[in-house]
């Protein structure tokens, strides 16, 4: 009796442990393979899309946006993209966002992977849509490629920025070569730029000399520990905080004009 | 055999033909919503919109984005409890034999089991019909851990109908993995052993109205109705005892009724009082 008891819970262990063994080897390759699927840092998100990793928790993969966007531009991942299966993204070389004042891609979206408070405000009880509000990418110019840094006129991107002179500026700079001529340069400000690729979609190079990419590839960032002296409202994050001393040397006992002009004889 | 030969193929297939059409009719409206703009059912199977006001949307999915720990916007939940309670009071498991488009991939290759009579000639390998809920609970665990709904990014029935409406890709080579898997390596693998989807419809649709009918004293044990049901675990009770096919796994694909010669199988609404019938 005791011997026959032993053999069916010897048998219900391995049996269990067998289970476990097949769901353990499914569990990692199925594990492995949607790790490495779902990062693909370089994929351009519609507007509103929360932060990567929320977006790709969030989206339910419905097609509802790609289905909204009266210019095509939105697609979903197909087997072979390389994008994480299902999900929206956006090419700018091909159709760029043309940023409609309406945004009809952003409601449809059932989960809010697609934040609609993120491009828009409720005023007097009515949604009211700012398309500017929505940052997708930033534009990065590559210089060694954009014609308008050898000094050819070439305004293209700057003509074709919805944010003309604030997501896109021309910067003057002398043309050395000639000696004669300026050169006139795009400059992004990341502050404006929304990411929307009608810049990249203008460029008249073989391959685009400004590039759309997410802003966290692309941007950097200060850290806490810089502050800006001369911003007011920078400089009030130093109140009460410990440790803020004057060095005192034996310069210090002139004013810094004083102790710029010394030993200067100005007669 | 009375009536017409149109009459008696009717006869015979009419659930088929009626799950083709359903099939077919409710993608093409998907198409056209991409393609052509019609606001009927736009979207896909993972979440959608009907007459640009009601959502639907996979409960599934949902409970996946929800084990990721990400909190949803109400149009998903919602759709979500809609469809929850259409296959939970209505629907069954009817999901994947009238609406769920691999299922015409799986029962194409089920067809030419059957006519090359591979099941007698085949190697078998056994496999366990519990799997898909395995596949369920690791897709909770995986979804959990990695932060994106998981079975989502794997799914060939998501692969399939996305690439219908929005553009297939390489998502053929799932199409022809699943027709080959189930034609040559296990019978009803993907549908009936393996989709976490299909075992998490079996759940949902436990308890709904529509139910099949065995009547015992009319069967003459041919079997035809096991031969072609893809759960044939489910009519255990064929031959012996009368009573409603009351277990989730059945898609409710009428192809044992239409199949039967006998008049021994029939749909009928569920009988939540009496259990089991008279014996045979």
């Amino acid at each position: 009796m005791g011997k026959k008891m032993d053999e069916n819970r010897r048998r219900f262990i391995v049996q269990m442990a067998q289970s476990l063994a097949i769901a353990g080897v499914g569990g990692f390759l199925w594990s492995a393979y949607v790790d490495e699927a779902k990062a693909a840092p370089l994929t351009l998100r519609p507007p509103g899309a929360r932060k990567e990793s929320e977006f790709i928790s969030l989206c339910i993969k419905c097609g509802l946006c790609v289905e909204a966007c009266p210019y095509d531009t939105l697609m979903l991942a197909k087997p072979g993209d390389h994008k994480p299966l299902g999900t929206p993204y956006f090419i700018p070389r091909e159709i760029p966002c043309y940023m409609c004042e309406d945004i009809p891609c952003v409601p449809p979206c059932p989960t809010g992977a697609l934040d609609i408070d993120s491009v828009s405000e409720v005023v007097d009880g009515k949604r009211v849509f700012d398309i500017t509000k929505m940052r997708m990418g930033v534009a990065i110019v590559d210089m060694k490629s954009c014609i308008a840094f050898w000094g050819i006129q070439c305004d293209a991107c700057y003509r074709a920025c919805p944010l003309l002179d604030k997501a896109i500026y021309m910067e003057y700079r002398k043309n050395e070569r000639t000696g004669k001529h300026a050169k006139l340069l795009p400059v992004v400000d990341p502050d404006y730029c929304t990411g929307c690729g009608l810049c990249e979609h203008a460029c008249v190079t073989e391959i685009a000399a400004i590039k759309v990419l997410p802003r966290d590839v692309v941007l950097g960032k200060v850290g806490e520990h810089y502050v800006k002296g001369w911003d007011v409202s920078d400089e009030s994050r130093l109140e009460g905080s410990k440790g803020i001393q004057t060095t005192k040397t034996p310069r210090s006992g002139k004013s810094a004009l004083e102790s710029l002009n010394e030993g200067i004889d100005f007669e | 055999m009375k009536g017409s030969i149109l009459s008696r193929l009717w006869k015979k297939y009419r659930f088929l033909i009626l799950r083709r059409l359903s099939q077919i009719t409710i993608m093409l409206l998907y198409i056209g919503g991409n393609y052509f703009g019609w606001k009927i059912l736009q979207g896909n199977l993972s979440s959608s919109l009907l007459f640009q006001k009601i959502p639907l949307s996979d409960p599934y999915a949902v409970l996946q984005i929800f084990a990721t720990g990400s909190i949803l916007a109400m149009d998903a939940i919602i759709g979500a409890i809609i469809i929850t309670l259409f296959y939970g009071i209505i629907g069954g498991r009817a999901f994947c034999s009238w609406v769920c488009p691999v299922n015409m991939i799986t029962d194409a290759a089920n067809y030419l089991r059957r006519a090359w009579g591979l099941d007698r000639l085949e190697k078998k390998w056994w496999a366990s019909r519990n799997i898909r809920y395995w596949v369920m609970g690791l897709s909770f665990i995986l979804s959990f851990l990695l932060g994106t709904a998981a079975f989502e990014m794997v799914s060939p029935v998501s692969i399939t109908h996305r690439g219908l409406i929005f553009g297939m890709g390489f998502g053929w080579a799932m199409i022809v993995t699943i027709f080959l898997f189930d034609l040559f390596i296990l019978k009803n693998g993907w549908c009936g052993h393996i989709c976490p989807l299909g075992g998490f419809y079996s759940i949902v649709g436990r308890y709904n109205i529509f139910r099949v009918e065995h009547n015992a004293p009319n069967c003459t044990l041919c079997m035809k109705c096991k031969e072609v049901c893809p759960e044939k675990e489910v009519l255990y009770m064929i031959g012996k005892r009368s009573e409603q096919v009351k277990m989730g796994e059945c898609t409710l694909c009428g192809r044992c009724v239409e199949v039967c010669d006998d008049d021994a199988l029939y749909f009928s609404i569920r009988d939540f009082i009496k259990g089991e019938k008279n014996e045979a």
